[in-house]
């Protein structure tokens, strides 16, 4: 290229600039980078966040969430409900209908074909889908005619919006995944790297656990959309390598999830060359009761089983001491800064679902000495702990290992040492406590410690599958290989029979009604759950990079389409 | 030495079986599980299938007969089509990773440039700094060229590579302008290919930090070992010999001193070479590289046995291979040393 060219070229670019925010690709570059580095490029193959994440800019499901928790269409025309048709009267059924017009990639038409084929390599019993709990109780999947797609349940679905809906269930092509249904599923390495999609960019080059090299889509359904010509998704390294790369070199626009100390990303943000950006959904950093016995002195297959319920810690009394002794805003000022926040609940959001608890959040040490006082937990021989019956207020407290999460059990074990309980810590290898090896005696499903620290949350805008856990049914044990949500192992007969109301209950306002209560009977009735801190996603973009919403409830690349460059 | 190479050679396959069988015991008895990684939104329901989908409910003895039999009848087939264009491997399953389910084979082929490139480099760039440093050094024992050196391989000893890559990164991206010939990139561009003088010219830069970072931690080792195995020659009674001979001091040092002092520091040279191939695992992941140590933590964290098993065992055939091409120099550079 001579300079006659280029500066013809910059004065073509200078003539078009008004122009160029409705063209596709005229912004040239994006580079996005996640410290944790995508491996494949198919949700159904891999649940991690990195990899669901990734592949959501090239495939898409039929419906996502914004960036407030409602749906929005995607692929289809719009919401399926029970007042326009679309969902049953009986709410045993969904009809699903595509937009015009869509095509892959690759140019071929999209078909409810593929929406059904969707559902059948998911629901393969040998392919190991990691989201077969959104196909749970589908019956059948059919194709009406070429745009429908009918849904049909084993029963009453009042929640119908999980099959096809958001990053983690996107629409794959037929054509290209049909020769790898169930065991085959492994064998199709260039379609689970490369997969054919609906979705604002399509893949040049992906390196596993390294970067991927992507293009806008030429058959995209908005001709001036992408706004970037190619982007760069690169992976690895660590937060705080991400971060600076955003907010100090400028030389990435984007980075995923900075979990650094306030201070350290502060001191990034004060380079002036990007901003961070955080916005709440529903994870949070919760320490879970053990109501079950996990003295080493029981047999193995008898320690945490419900056969020996906990000496003390299924006292409410001692539990609500707990909770009263911790202060919430000092955990968030030390562990989250802007991207956290004290809360009471289990499920803090959406707002129908949230209930309004705020008692929790002033720190109570005297308040909970006299409960224990009264209770009759008292310190008789003068140890500093105290015990009744004999039995000392003595406790394991263990989590993952993890900077914040190391501090949160510093302080915690200060205040509860304060009231009178004894604490010992120790923190696992997250590889290992949350590893799911049954013959592991650290994993913290098999819970061996009186009290246990981890975030979790629940896909999607719906809780109700995430408040499904605390059933007696889920209880780990030896008879269930220690598989179970019920961390808690908490068996409560009014708590599942107001969930099987909810189970039952279309009516949005009463859902929440209900999802609010269960919400207060496992956390500031009981405090078998002792809510920490809701924590919010926490990301950086460069200051040129314009449309950026960042969604807790999809993937935070959702509406990656109609990011821009600032100019 | 013919026949000690090759009875070495029939010697090593026992021993490669066994480290196999160890290695293999090793990840079995180690806690961790492939779904660790996965969100807790995954029922546990749902993840025992995916286990079972990865073959995880087989017993341990049947999974590795077949690592050993992938590894080694299905993986060199492919290697033969690869090359011949024959079918010998077609239909039959190769290791597939846990994390990508793609075969492994060619993830490492894929990652093995970059890792050559940095980490090669400089232990290249490493070992040709630290042979001269060494012989001067102990020519010229105490003066002030011999403190620098031991001053910078101290250096180079004891300031581990996260310090040093994040210092450079910290004087160069960060504190450099963008625009300044000095501004050096603190992310390492896997997909950057060199075509031109330009591209060659970005590619020493992403190269610089890595490389210099590397390199000062094998400088300081060689440096060492060479300086003293200099000092030691350097008061034997065959150098006295040779300069009352009237030998140039140039002839003295560097053809008979230097040629007997390289013997032990071959040795170390040679037994270095795997741990290129082995990668930097640190500066890697600091100046996110992604070659082959980045590779092996983050598999290590997912508990993808697969891939660690048979990097590992890579590492191992790598390991076993350079000490017998060791064994071998010895007696190429020491006429005296002879095996038959």
């Amino acid at each position: 290229m001579n300079l006659r060219s280029v500066l013809l070229g910059a004065v073509a670019c200078a003539a078009f600039a008004p122009a160029a925010f409705a063209e596709r690709g005229s912004d040239g570059q994006l580079n996005i980078i996640y410290w944790q580095a995508p491996s494949i490029l198919n949700p159904y193959l891999s649940g991690g966040t990195k990899d669901v994440q990734s592949s959501s800019m090239i495939i898409e499901p039929l419906a996502r969430h914004d960036e407030t928790g409602a749906m929005v269409p995607f692929l289809a025309a719009e919401i399926p409900t029970v007042e326009n048709g679309g969902v049953s009267a009986d709410l045993t059924s969904i009809t699903w209908k595509l937009r015009e017009g869509l095509l892959w990639s690759d140019g071929t038409p999209v078909t409810s074909a593929d929406v059904v084929f969707t559902a059948q390599y998911c629901m393969d019993p040998a392919g190991g889908c990691a989201q077969l709990a959104k196909f749970e109780g589908v019956s059948t999947v059919e194709a009406v005619d070429d745009l429908t797609i009918k849904v049909t349940f084993t029963g009453p679905k009042p929640y119908p919006y999980l099959a096809f809906v958001g990053a983690q269930s996107p629409i794959i092509q037929k054509a290209q995944f049909e020769a790898c249904l169930g065991a085959a599923a492994a064998t199709c390495t260039d379609a689970n790297f490369g997969p054919i999609g609906t979705g604002p960019f399509v893949v040049t080059e992906f390196k596993t656990n390294d970067v991927i090299q992507m293009a806008a889509n030429p058959n995209y359904r908005d001709p001036a959309k992408p706004a970037f010509a190619t982007v760069t998704f690169k992976g690895g390294g660590d937060a705080e390598g991400a971060g600076r790369a955003v907010l100090e070199t400028g030389e990435f626009d984007y980075a995923w999830n900075l979990q650094l100390a306030p201070d350290v990303i502060e001191a990034m943000e004060a380079a002036g060359k990007g901003v961070r950006v955080s916005a709440f959904g529903t994870l949070v950093e919760r320490i879970e009761i053990n109501m079950t016995d996990p003295s080493s002195a029981l047999a193995e297959g008898e320690r945490s089983t419900v056969a020996h319920p906990h000496p003390f810690l299924s006292d409410p009394v001692v539990r609500s001491a707990l909770s009263m002794a911790i202060d919430r805003n000092l955990l968030v000022e030390v562990g989250y800064g802007a991207a956290g926040r004290p809360t009471c609940n289990l499920v803090p959001a959406p707002a129908i679902y949230a209930s309004d608890n705020t008692g929790c959040f002033t720190q109570d040490i005297e308040g909970a000495k006299a409960a224990l006082e009264a209770a009759g937990y008292v310190d008789s021989n003068g140890d500093g702990v105290r015990e009744k019956d004999g039995v000392e207020l003595r406790m394991l407290y263990q989590t993952s290992t993890n900077a914040v999460r190391q501090d949160f059990q510093a302080l915690i074990k200060d205040w509860w040492e304060q009231i009178g309980v004894a604490v010992e810590l120790r923190n696992i290898d997250a590889s290992v406590f949350f590893g799911g090896d049954a013959g592991s005696p650290d994993t913290f499903q098999k819970f061996y410690a009186d009290v246990e620290m981890y975030a979790n949350n629940f896909e999607g805008a719906d809780p109700e599958a995430y408040l499904a856990a605390y059933t007696c049914d889920k209880i780990p044990s030896p008879a269930t290989q220690w598989q179970g949500e019920n961390i808690n192992r908490v068996c409560d007969p009014a708590y599942e029979a107001l969930l099987a109301q909810l189970g039952t209950t279309a009516d949005l306002a009463e859902r929440g009604r209900i999802a609010r209560e269960l919400n207060d009977m496992l956390t500031v009735n009981s405090n078998i759950i002792i809510p920490l801190v809701d924590r919010g996603a926490n990301s950086a973009h460069a200051n040129s990079l314009g449309g950026v919403l960042l969604n807790t409830w999809d993937s935070e690349l959702w509406n990656v389409a109609d990011w821009y460059r600032i100019k | 030495m013919l026949t000690f190479t090759f009875r070495r050679i029939l010697l090593s396959i026992p021993t490669l079986l066994f480290i196999a069988l160890v290695i293999f015991g090793l990840l079995e008895l180690s806690p961790g599980d492939p779904m660790a990684e996965m969100p807790l939104t995954i029922p546990p329901e749902v993840q025992e299938k995916m286990r079972i989908a990865l073959g995880l409910d087989l017993p341990w003895y049947v999974r590795f007969f077949l690592w050993l039999y992938q590894f080694f009848i299905v993986e060199p087939q492919v290697l033969f089509d690869h090359w011949f264009g024959t079918s010998f491997a077609e239909g039959k399953q190769r290791i597939l990773s846990f994390q990508s389910r793609s075969p492994v084979m060619d993830i490492i082929v894929e990652r093995l440039p970059q890792t050559l490139w940095v980490v090669g480099m400089s232990y290249v760039v490493g070992v040709l700094l630290a042979i001269p440093i060494g012989v001067i050094s102990a020519y010229k024992q105490y003066s002030i060229f011999d403190q620098i050196g031991t001053l910078i391989s101290m250096i180079g000893f004891s300031v581990p590579t996260f310090f040093s890559g994040v210092l450079l990164i910290g004087i160069f991206s960060v504190g450099m302008d963008p625009d300044s010939f000095f501004w050096l990139p603190s992310i390492y561009d896997t997909t950057h290919k060199v075509t031109d003088w330009a591209s060659f010219g970005f590619q020493i830069r992403q190269m610089a930090m890595p490389v210099f970072v590397l390199a000062l931690f094998n400088a300081a080792q060689v440096s060492r070992y060479m300086r003293a195995a200099m000092l030691d020659n350097l008061n034997q009674d065959y150098v006295r010999t040779a300069r009352a001979k009237g030998m140039s001091e140039r002839v003295v040092v560097l053809r008979h001193v230097l040629r007997n002092s390289m013997i032990p520091v071959i040795t170390v040279i040679a037994l270095g070479v795997p741990s290129v191939f082995g990668g930097a695992i640190i500066t890697e992941q600091v100046f996110k590289v992604n070659g082959l140590g980045q590779q092996l933590i983050t598999s290590i964290h997912a508990s993808d046995i697969p891939m660690v098993m048979t990097l590992t065992f890579i590492f191992a055939i790598l390991i076993v291979v350079f000490n017998l091409i060791a064994d071998i120099l010895y007696g190429i550079f020491d006429p005296r040393i002879r095996y038959d």
